[in-house]
């Protein structure tokens, strides 16, 4: 986990992994690294709602206290966590080899709902340990097709990904949402939603909680990914194409099948994530079902730029502030979107925190980089 | 099915292709020129959300269409500083800074939205139309192109303007050497920083026209997420345009008979699924990468924050 944070300045593409600072200070610095702007992010929050006639105070001790401290808080959270932790894992993965992956809430989306349109039949024909495996590979074979189109234009056309994955966000939320009013549309209500498949013929709990055995499933994939980056043949490759694909064409590296294979491999763990958020938490799923992950979650991940270990605790904040800004906004009587902003505003101050961590030259003379740059002057 | 061609139908998708091409085309000009000067705008949709917010603010409290159009821009302009002082002149990251600008201007405007308005949701006036003499009598394309009103000629005449200052000006020669060879537009003694941060400007300042044009002109009224991937749409128009704002222009209006398909089916009798509806110009943005996959261009110094050698 140490040096989990690249030292270099921010660039248009993921920094080497391999650029690690000092093991002694490492820690600390990785807990203000996140901690000061994250606070500064919370308090811009405040100013705002302190704007909107709402007491910050409130706010922020109720978000936390339904989001992470109090009994159901913290059980709420960690079963949000399981598809965070899958999605942040599959973002990892992407940056490794230099790609941006910003179409997760399609993929999410897609994924879910085939996961949910398919669970009634297969539940019901197979053992359930059988039918969960086959959803759960139904997930990521969803998700991960829905990534291949970005994928070959990017490695036969050097399309640039961001807006294709963008794209096929869009159109995958929307099939979504036509796929389960036209084809899985059940009787029972009135509000287009696919069958319901009662929660206990799926995922098991843990223990006497609510949390769904999917958190587990989450934590070991989690593992494997930071496992494979780091231990092996596959990872090295991924490393160098996401460090220079012009070396990894030099060392004849297959670049062309790297990048489908790592698109897809991004695409499969976000479909693994929603299909453990259907199959834990909802067993079903509604047409205007939202939850819009993906944005925020990728810009966490990559700010960090974190192996998927350490991507861990971001996610777990996410989940948190997730869990507890809808209940805070509600007693606040705001509109839960005002999570956006909070997340919005961490993400700005995170970016603008990397400005302060100048390289070694740079910082002697940071008066003077001000300087010219008040006067809208490049600095060398 | 018989009624597609029919006066009624073609009319329909004519006038909705204007209405909702024209922010398309602001805001694809917008993306142009910051694209041309090596930032990518990937924020558009926070930018449109904004002025799209304020637009409507404007026109409803100042009463005039022109102080909602106003409004926008200064809103985009505003967003738009924001992200030129932070990847511009601090070089900090542009899609993190986009992305996060995106779920300010979403999260912000639904929650303003929310509190301002509550359950009431007023309207705006329709904006009246500039019925062009003689032309506007013409059939189909008199109620729709000819009747529009005066800011759909100033879009219009502005994919000029965009043509003939990236083309035949010292200003766009600037802002197309600093997206495409950075390090010789430094050597020639003008300022990156500068160029690429008066560009980020004016593509926010002209994104803040596309949004506002939404709610004032396009709908006379404003809901959260109304952009509804407009702004994403946009950075698609400027890559695909190729820094050249006349096929911006063509894309947006392409788009645009897209997104206003639905309607014209519906009014001839033909019922479309809404949600495949949506998909249609996401589709078509798909169908049209995947045709036209070997020449969608960008500046080679795109999204790269300009540093001098050896820092």
């Amino acid at each position: 986990m140490n040096g989990a944070v690249s030292d270099s300045a921010a660039g248009a593409s993921p920094a080497p992994a391999w650029s690690k600072p000092r093991r002694g200070l490492a820690a600390v610095r990785v807990l203000i690294r996140i901690t000061v702007p994250v606070m500064a992010g919370l308090i811009l929050g405040a100013v705002i709602l302190a704007l909107l006639g709402r007491n910050p105070w409130t706010f922020y001790s109720d978000l936390f206290r339904a989001g992470l401290i109090s009994h159901q808080g913290w059980q709420a959270m960690l079963t949000r966590l399981a598809p965070l932790l899958l999605m942040s894992a599959g973002y990892v993965v992407a940056f490794r080899a230099g790609l941006w992956n910003i179409g997760g809430d399609g993929q999410f989306l897609l994924a879910a709902a085939f996961v949910a349109g398919l669970s009634p039949t297969l539940v019901a024909g197979l053992p359930r340990p059988l039918a969960l495996l086959l959803l759960g590979l139904l997930g990521m074979a969803v998700g991960g097709v829905w990534t291949l189109l970005p994928s070959y234009l990017k490695a036969w056309f050097g399309v640039n990904e961001i807006i294709t994955t963008v794209m096929m966000s869009f159109i995958g939320m929307n099939l979504a949402a036509l796929l389960i009013k036209e084809a899985w549309r059940t009787e029972s209500v009135m509000v287009p939603q696919t069958d319901a498949v009662p929660l206990d013929q799926l995922l098991p709990r843990l223990g006497g909680t609510t949390i769904h055995a999917g958190i587990i499933v989450a934590g070991v994939v989690v593992l494997a990914v930071w496992y494979v980056l780091r231990y092996t043949a596959t990872g090295l490759r991924l490393t160098v194409l996401g460090a220079s694909p012009a070396a990894a064409r030099h060392a004849g590296l297959p670049v062309r099948r790297l990048i489908v294979g790592a698109f897809f491999a991004s695409g499969a763990l976000v479909g693994l994530g929603a299909a453990l958020e259907i199959l834990g938490v909802w067993g079903y799923m509604r047409a205007d079902w939202n939850p819009k992950f993906g944005l925020a979650l990728f810009a966490l991940v990559f700010l960090a730029r974190l192996d998927p270990l350490g991507a861990a605790p971001l996610a777990t904040f996410y989940a948190v502030l997730d869990i507890g800004g809808h209940e805070a906004a509600r007693t606040a009587s705001l509109d839960s979107d005002f999570i956006l902003v909070l997340v919005g505003l961490i993400l700005l101050c995170l970016a603008a925190w990397q400005v302060l961590r100048l390289p070694a030259g740079e910082r002697l003379t940071w008066w003077r980089c001000l300087g010219d740059r008040l006067r809208l002057r490049d600095t060398p | 099915m018989s009624g597609i061609l029919s006066p009624e139908f073609l009319s329909a998708l004519i006038s909705g292709m204007v209405l909702a091409g024209m922010p398309l085309l602001l805001a694809g000009l917008g993306e142009t020129i910051g694209e041309q000067a090596g930032v990518l705008g990937l924020g558009m949709e926070g930018y449109m959300l904004f002025a799209a917010y304020a637009g409507f603010n404007g026109a409803l409290y100042g009463g005039s269409p022109w102080l909602g159009l106003l409004a926008g821009l200064i809103a985009g302009l505003a967003a738009a500083l924001l992200v030129a002082i932070l990847c511009v002149w601090l070089r900090l990251d542009q899609v993190v800074v986009g992305i996060g600008l995106i779920l300010l201007g979403e999260g912000l405007t639904s929650v303003l939205h929310a509190v301002q308005f509550g359950d009431t949701s007023p309207r705006l006036p329709s904006v009246p139309g500039l019925a062009i003499p003689g032309l506007s009598r013409l059939p189909v394309v008199g109620d729709s192109v000819f009747s529009q009103p005066v800011i759909f000629w100033l879009g219009i005449v502005l994919i000029l303007v965009v043509h003939l200052l990236l083309r035949s000006t010292r200003w766009g020669l600037k802002v197309r050497a600093a997206g495409d060879r950075p390090e010789a537009l430094d050597a020639a003694g003008v300022g990156v920083t500068r160029t690429r941060f008066f560009a980020v400007l004016v593509s926010g300042a002209l994104a803040g026209l596309g949004g506002a044009y939404l709610s004032v002109v396009s709908s006379g009224f404003f809901w959260p997420f109304m952009t509804n991937g407009a702004g994403f749409m946009a950075i698609v128009l400027a890559m695909l345009g190729r820094g050249r704002p006349v096929w911006v222009g063509v894309g947006a209006f392409l788009f645009g008979a897209c997104v206003s398909m639905a309607t014209a089916l519906q009014l001839v009798g033909v019922d479309v699924p809404t949600d495949a509806v949506f998909m249609l110009p996401f589709l078509a943005v798909m169908t049209a990468l995947v045709a036209f996959a070997r020449r969608s261009y960008l500046p080679a110094a795109l999204g790269v924050p300009y540093r001098r050698e050896g820092s």
